[in-house]
């Protein structure tokens, strides 16, 4: 009887409304989600928002703190921090979306590959990956920043190239557990090709849990950026980015310590909410994905 | 087993093999000599030339990457372009900080951590198990050198409590416990985590049942029974984990202007001094591959079922 009525229940509602639901039950999901959102508000709105512009120097006021003008302070050039660390939230997403979006398109075709191509093939992408993942992140990160040189698309590359593996592995056993059912052999008996058979049957069934995989993997990108920047290894100066204001902040920590107080409280706030709204997502979505670590 | 660990240790070999040769052909690809970018724009035609053949440049790339291998199984890493010095005698001389750092950090995340998760597990549901859940994912999720900055500010600067940069004398004294704690903190949540995971699974078994079932009093189920269990996937946890203890000690080295192997390598990077920072990279893949290899054969040891696969 109560089986009968929930099954009725769910019917009603669209699957939409049901993952609304399941998320709006989940206190640390929304509270992840009203963050994102107020981090992606900030980033697009930027240059509405800011008070400042966030490299002109103020002068006379220089490491001032908190104040009705300035409310974050100013750093020791007499910059408002505020307005940068506004305008370095538009780096940290851009350096996550672009390097995301490499690391997803490359990852799911070499994954395709070394999925359904031939065993030479898989074996040797595997043993690529595998060389790749051998390096620590952030030590593999500051090798390809002395080859490359410190800027912002070399931030990009390292974490395009050091995700690859990951998705591109994931890719690959999804693939193999999807080529080897009925379904396909029953497409391919009707004469579909090789394309056709990647893009419209097994494409779909692979991006989902890539997604929530990469969704989760935000963070770890915006602490790269920062981190790397943070080290004077990332983004150049003058450009605002949380690691920056927290590398100039650092220099004067004895004078003043609003720009590190301030310039880390965005990194906690971005890393936080992506770390929530991912964790619920994937516990609607893809409870299987759940890799209690 | 020792099937086992055959594969397991030459699949490490040659990953580490493969890494090295991929970091080799990096340099290469790069556009521009080394030998010019590590002179600098006023070296002449003729000193780039002597680097060039003391370098082995001139060779070609099989014979180089030969030379590379062979020099590397006899430990020599090169030498430093600045100093003159040998590149393993610095490495060597910096890796125990790192390696004091990361083994103190582990040591007392995990001291609070596996009670933590133990805790959680068994008193399941109750506030203090949804704190430390909320706890874990938070801490696991700010970055470390976040963490490192503010202890710097509230424990070093405001409170003046502890030391704000340096190694002091000897390996262990008060300079290690602020970087220790930006090292450790998120260890912290992931061993609560891990062990709570465990450790509920461990509880549901039939053994367990079984002990209830004999009237055991609850304590000795839990410490004497599960806990031994529940502990053994930490130990996995902190092999594969090396990669970003090393991370995190690179950002606790800079942040506490301590020595070490994070410090030296940035510095390296700052300065584009390619043998330093590739002598760097080796030495700590090499680290990080020993590793998750010796994670996995404790763990094939204690369950023979990991032992399938390779």
């Amino acid at each position: 009887m109560t089986a009968a009525t929930e099954e009725t229940q769910t019917t009603e509602r669209s699957a939409l409304g049901q993952y609304w639901a399941q998320l709006w039950r989940d206190p640390l999901g929304i509270s992840g989600l009203i963050l994102v959102i107020l981090l992606l508000a900030s980033a697009i709105f930027a240059p509405w928002i800011v008070p400042y512009d966030p490299n002109k120097i103020l002068v006379g006021q220089k490491l001032i703190g908190p104040t009705a003008e300035h409310w974050m302070g100013t750093d020791h050039l007499g910059r408002d921090v505020f307005s940068r660390v506004i305008m370095g939230g538009r780096i940290a997403l851009q350096v996550a979306l672009a390097s995301l979006t490499a690391a997803l398109t490359v990852g799911l075709v070499l994954g395709l590959i070394a999925g359904y191509g031939p065993r030479w093939l898989d074996n040797g992408l595997l043993l690529m990956f595998d060389a790749v993942r051998a390096f620590p992140v952030i030590i593999f990160a500051l090798a390809l920043v002395t080859l490359l040189g410190p800027s912002l698309y070399s931030v990009i590359f390292v974490v395009a190239v050091t995700s690859i593996p990951i998705y591109a592995r994931i890719v690959r056993t999804q693939t193999i557990a999807i080529r080897n059912n009925e379904f396909i052999m029953a497409e391919r008996s009707m004469g579909a090709g090789n394309i056709r058979i990647l893009g419209v049957h097994i494409l779909p069934n692979v991006v989902g849990p890539l997604l929530i995989l990469a969704s989760m993997d935000v963070p770890l990108i915006i602490t790269l950026e920062a981190g790397l920047s943070f080290l004077g290894l990332g983004v150049r100066p003058p450009t605002p980015s949380w690691g920056t204001i927290l590398n100039d902040g650092y220099s004067f920590i004895r004078n003043s310590p609003w720009p590190v107080v301030f310039g880390g409280i965005p990194i906690i706030i971005a890393t936080l909410g992506f770390t929530f709204l991912g964790e619920a997502l994937r516990d609607i979505f893809d409870p299987k994905l759940r890799r209690d670590l | 087993m020792w099937l086992y660990t055959a594969r397991r240790l030459i699949l490490a070999l040659v990953t580490l093999a493969l890494a090295v040769s991929l970091l080799h052909v990096m340099i290469r690809a790069v556009p521009g000599d080394p030998a010019a970018i590590m002179l600098g724009p006023r070296a002449t035609a003729e000193q780039r030339e002597e680097l060039r053949t003391r370098m082995g440049l001139d060779e070609p790339p099989w014979v180089q990457l030969g030379i590379y291998f062979s020099d590397l199984a006899q430990g020599d890493l090169g030498v430093d372009v600045k100093t003159g010095r040998e590149v393993s005698a610095i490495v060597s001389e910096q890796m125990p900080y790192t390696l004091v750092l990361i083994l103190t950090a582990i040591f007392w995340a995990a001291a609070i951590g596996i009670p933590l998760g133990c805790y959680s597990a068994v008193r399941r549901n109750t506030l203090i198990d949804r704190i430390t859940g909320v706890l874990s994912v938070s801490v696991i999720a700010v970055p470390s050198f976040v963490m490192a900055l503010y202890a710097l500010l509230i424990f070093a600067v405001a409170l003046d409590w502890l030391p704000a940069t340096g190694a002091g004398e000897g390996l262990f004294n008060k300079h290690l416990i602020l970087p220790s704690f930006a090292v450790g903190v998120s260890w912290v949540g992931y061993i609560a985590r891990v062990v709570r995971a465990s450790m509920l699974e461990v509880l549901g078994e039939t053994h367990v049942r079984m002990n209830r079932a004999f009237g055991l009093p609850e304590s000795r189920i839990v410490f004497r029974y599960a806990l031994p269990l529940a502990i053994l996937p930490t130990v996995t946890l902190i092999g594969v984990g090396m990669a970003y203890l090393l991370s995190a000690a690179v950002f606790a080295e800079i942040v506490f202007a301590r020595p070490g192997i994070g410090a030296l390598i940035v510095n390296a990077v700052g300065e584009r001094n390619y043998p330093i920072v590739m002598g760097c990279v080796v030495v700590t893949t090499g680290l990080f591959v020993i590793a998750t290899a010796l994670a996995d054969l404790i763990n094939a040891m204690l369950d023979p079922r990991a032992r399938e696969g390779i």
